[in-house]
């Protein structure tokens, strides 16, 4: 995952952004790149798990669950059935497997207790396997450009690998104006001690290269790149990032994206051009701009409080948006008091103040909200806050807000 | 003096006629900027506020007003194209406020820039001010969507990733007395223009300047190479704010620069170097201008 690869490849400033896609999906793209990977196809129901299994025709298969979440091997499900990965000999028992993940909840390291529902599994040609390879491409902030990183240690937790052996991790950087070019392929493959697959694995890395830049991909991952005894290379397991903001250009790729994988609130909040991020603890905020919604965060935990999420508001704060925050906030159990900070430069603070009034009525207010306004006609949204007859409690300065919600809600 | 902007600095606006350009470019003009041009092709002849005369191109406009600062308010899938004409044509400090760039845009865009004569500000950032000595620092340089009447001329530079906390550290000064020289929102985006190490050597080496705040926040390390460099070359009291001391890990917070990735890239390993390299890191965002007037002995 890009938080161990950023985290042990001193590529501290990797980006990577959350939108993720399942591994069919994956494989799609890759079909699409001609990045070869083996012959599979994602079924949603056991019928179509042994259809899949006949059309693949051949003697070994593996049924994967298909849920964002690494771990699945060892996963366990709530029904009891242990492993989300299986290898299977006939199409009978891959549709038996199928029928035992399939609607069922699994539970990995990654997942936390709650575990994923499993809606599809993929059905795939199972690969004898000769040797694993590490490959990865990610966005270097530093140095502004994609870089390459392979290992020789495929198929093992690549973290342990940069903690112990970082001498087998290696790093190739290209120029993005210039591409990626042939001798930087010939170098890394004599790097990996590839001799007879070293073209088969040239042409994968050229045509995931395209794949990461064509599809503004943030990271692509591919634990392992195998070689399988017949020396073939595949791209088999693979974890993908993109770029959101490049989304707008790639409807096939936000087509993919699976809403069920991700916070319900975070959906919800997207729908209003909102900003937000679920956390665990119960004092709840909404700021405008994403810098200073941070600081409020920090701030309510330096006295003593815990932030429930992140929330920001954008440029403005219109009462449709404040409305739309309120309900998310709201719909979270844990949260047990409201801090709104806006700085309203250009804005008029009473606007703001009159849209905070008006989403306090709608939404009946059932917890102490504290709001502090800074800015343009500061007075006079003050003024308007007070005389609302909501039980409002106003603040002059961050620390002031701060103390004052987290006194509420103690 | 101040840096990369003064009262006298020549401003064009791309993107002057949408929605968001035109207000930003009303404001300005009302604070006093010398809004000399704007830029939206096919709308070149024309004149915003009866005023400002627009161009079809960046290049024209900057033969016929000497605009040397361009102000880019253009939607992110044109915004690279912007900042690449607004070069060719020679400006010298381009702004891009836009919000929402594809990164592999950018990184194109910072390759294309280098040896270049212009400095980029931005993407996804507030812009500049030069504040003016006129009343609520009146007649100053607005380049970009900071509210002008907050600034109040003085002796402080500010620097920061984020605006409305940019906002909030220059207002803290200008209520307790203490003016700024230059204030530059560098961008909340992974890949930028300018950093903070760029702005803390001009700042430096400005006259006018001579106490900084820099705010940043967590991922990169953008903010640790400058506390770096201050730590062996700046002169003038520095302190520090660094936001997101409670992201958690992987997630990105609103900026897309904003992701904690790695052990060093946290708001605690940065306030810990911050803390080595001699600046002054304030505990909370509320205390961003008293903690630098301590460290000033104001």
């Amino acid at each position: 995952m890009g938080d161990y690869l950023a985290a042990h490849f001193k590529c501290q400033s990797t980006i990577f952004a959350p939108m993720n896609i399942h591994e069919y999906q994956a494989k799609e793209l890759f079909d699409r790149f001609q990045v070869p990977s083996p012959k599979g196809k994602v079924a949603g129901t056991p019928k179509e798990a042994y259809d899949a299994a006949t059309w693949l025709g051949v003697k070994n298969f593996v049924v994967k669950a298909q849920v964002h979440a690494g771990g699945r091997g060892k996963g366990v499900f709530k029904n009891g059935f242990k492993g989300g990965v299986h290898l299977v000999d006939s199409a009978d028992s891959a549709r038996d497997i199928a029928s035992k993940m399939l609607g069922e909840v699994l539970v990995t390291k990654q997942t936390g207790d709650e575990g994923r529902l499993v809606r599809k599994v993929m059905v795939a040609e199972s690969v004898s396997i000769s040797k694993e390879l590490y490959l990865a491409i990610l966005m270097d902030r530093e140095s502004c450009q994609p870089v390459i990183v392979v290992s020789t240690e495929g198929g093992m937790d690549i973290e342990e690998v940069a903690e112990k052996t970082p001498e087998k991790i290696l790093r190739e950087y290209v120029n993005p104006l210039a591409g990626l070019q042939a001798y930087q392929v010939r170098k890394l493959c004599e790097n990996l001690g590839l001799q007879t697959t070293a073209r088969q694995f040239g042409r994968l890395l050229h045509s995931l290269y395209k794949l990461f830049i064509d599809c503004d991909c943030s990271m692509v991952e591919i634990n392992p790149v195998v070689i399988t005894t017949e020396d073939h290379v595949y791209a088999l397991d693979a974890k993908f990032n993109f770029d959101d903001n490049a989304l707008y250009r790639h409807p096939e790729i936000s087509a993919m994206r699976d809403k069920e994988e991700e916070d319900p609130r975070e959906v919800a909040a997207a729908e209003y051009d909102l900003n937000y991020i679920g956390l665990d603890g119960n004092i709840a905020c909404l700021v405008n701009g994403a810098g200073l919604a941070m600081a409020t965060m920090d701030i309510i935990k330096h006295y003593g409080g815990d932030p429930a999420n992140f929330l920001d508001v954008g440029g403005g704060a219109s009462k449709e948006q404040v409305t739309a925050a309120f309900k998310i906030i709201l719909g979270d159990p844990n949260v047990k008091g409201i801090l709104i900070n806006i700085f309203g430069g250009i804005m008029d603070c009473n606007i703001i103040a009159e849209g905070v009034i008006a989403a306090a009525k709608e939404t009946g207010l059932p917890i102490p909200l504290v709001v502090r306004l800074e800015g343009n006609n500061v007075e006079l949204g003050k003024a308007t806050l007070a005389a609302s007859g909501l039980n409002i409690v106003s603040a002059d300065t961050m620390a002031d807000a701060a103390q004052k919600i987290v006194a509420a809600v103690a | 003096m101040s840096i990369l902007i003064d009262e006298n600095t020549k401003v064009l606006i791309q993107g002057i006629t949408g929605a968001f350009g035109a207000r930003h470019a009303s404001l300005s003009l009302a604070y006093g900027t010398q809004v000399v041009a704007g830029v939206t092709p096919g709308k070149g002849g024309q004149k915003f506020e009866n005023v400002v005369p627009i161009f079809d191109t960046v290049g024209h406009a900057v033969q016929e007003t000497g605009a040397t600062a361009s102000a880019i308010f253009v939607p992110p899938a044109f915004a690279a194209d912007a900042i690449l004409e607004a070069a060719d044509a020679g400006v010298e400090l381009i702004v891009c406020i836009t919000e929402g760039i594809p990164v592999m845009d950018m990184m194109r865009v910072k390759a294309m820039l280098v040896g270049s004569k212009s400095r980029l500000i931005g993407p996804n950032c507030p812009g500049l001010v030069t504040p003016g000595r006129g009343e609520k620092s009146h007649g100053g340089c607005r380049i970009g969507i900071a509210p002008g009447y907050i600034h109040k001329r003085g002796n402080v530079g500010v620097v920061s990733r984020s605006g409305t906390l940019t906002y909030e550290a220059v207002w803290q000064l200008t209520q307790l007395g203490y003016g700024q020289s230059t204030c530059v929102g560098i961008g909340g985006d992974p890949i930028n223009g300018t950093n903070h190490r760029d702005v803390l050597e001009m700042f430096n080496n400005d006259p006018e300047t001579e106490a900084i705040i820099m705010i940043g926040e967590i991922g990169g390390n953008a903010e640790a190479d400058a506390a770096r460099w201050a730590q062996k070359h700046c002169k003038k009291p520095i302190a520090g704010f660094i936001a997101g001391a409670t992201a958690p890990p992987g997630r990105r917070m609103g900026h897309a620069g904003a992701i904690v990735g790695g052990e060093e890239d946290t708001a605690e390993a940065k306030k810990r170097i911050l803390t080595e390299c001699g600046i002054a890191v304030a505990e909370t965002p509320s205390e961003m201008a008293t903690t630098l007037l301590t460290r000033w002995g104001k």
